[in-house]
């Protein structure tokens, strides 16, 4: 897993039947200073995050499991909130 | 999952026997600006994308998650056609 801030979103109206009602995220990976690292990429949203906020995600087929796991293709998707930057120690 | 547009198909007609039907396409990975990136996959179309069209493109074993490619030998699929990106 890796620390993430949320800076976009993203509409697909035509999508696969199995990501129907799933929120898309755009998310930049930053490093332990929590600052940009890497290019951005589109996360499945898991938990209700919102744009700004830091995020953990996970990549693979483990990125399915939140949801119906045989079922949801994802290999990027969001899984937790962080509390605040003052909750990252580094 | 990475924004991509599509630059062209792939014709096969000697393939794997579950990739039968199934559309190819070559995408190019784009950055969130729309500016292109270099490189190129082929991916399995799922949702009827067309030339030119910016798409999601998930890669990897999640691939074979999107309904109807369970155990169709791929690693990259079109799983959604972008309307919008907003990025702050």
């Amino acid at each position: 897993m890796q620390l993430a801030r949320v800076i976009g979103t993203v509409v697909a109206t035509v999508k696969n039947d199995s990501l129907h009602g799933r929120k898309l995220l755009v998310v930049q990976t930053v490093d332990r200073n929590l600052e940009p690292n890497g290019k951005p990429m589109v996360a499945v949203d898991a938990v209700g995050a919102g744009i700004g906020e830091l995020v953990f995600w996970c990549r693979g087929k483990e990125a399915s499991f939140p949801f119906k796991r045989e079922d949801t293709p994802t290999d990027c998707t969001i899984v937790g909130i962080v509390d605040s930057e003052q909750h990252v120690t580094r | 999952m990475i924004i991509a547009r599509i630059l062209g198909t792939v014709v096969s007609t000697q393939k794997d026997e579950r990739l039968q039907g199934k559309k190819l396409l070559i995408v190019r990975p784009i950055n969130v600006d729309g500016s292109d990136t270099t490189g190129y996959v082929v991916a399995v179309d799922t949702v009827g994308a067309g030339f030119h069209e910016r798409v999601l493109v998930v890669a990897g074993s999640s691939a074979r998650l999107a309904q109807g490619m369970k155990d169709v030998p791929v690693d990259a699929a079109i799983v959604g056609v972008i309307d919008t990106v907003d990025v702050t």
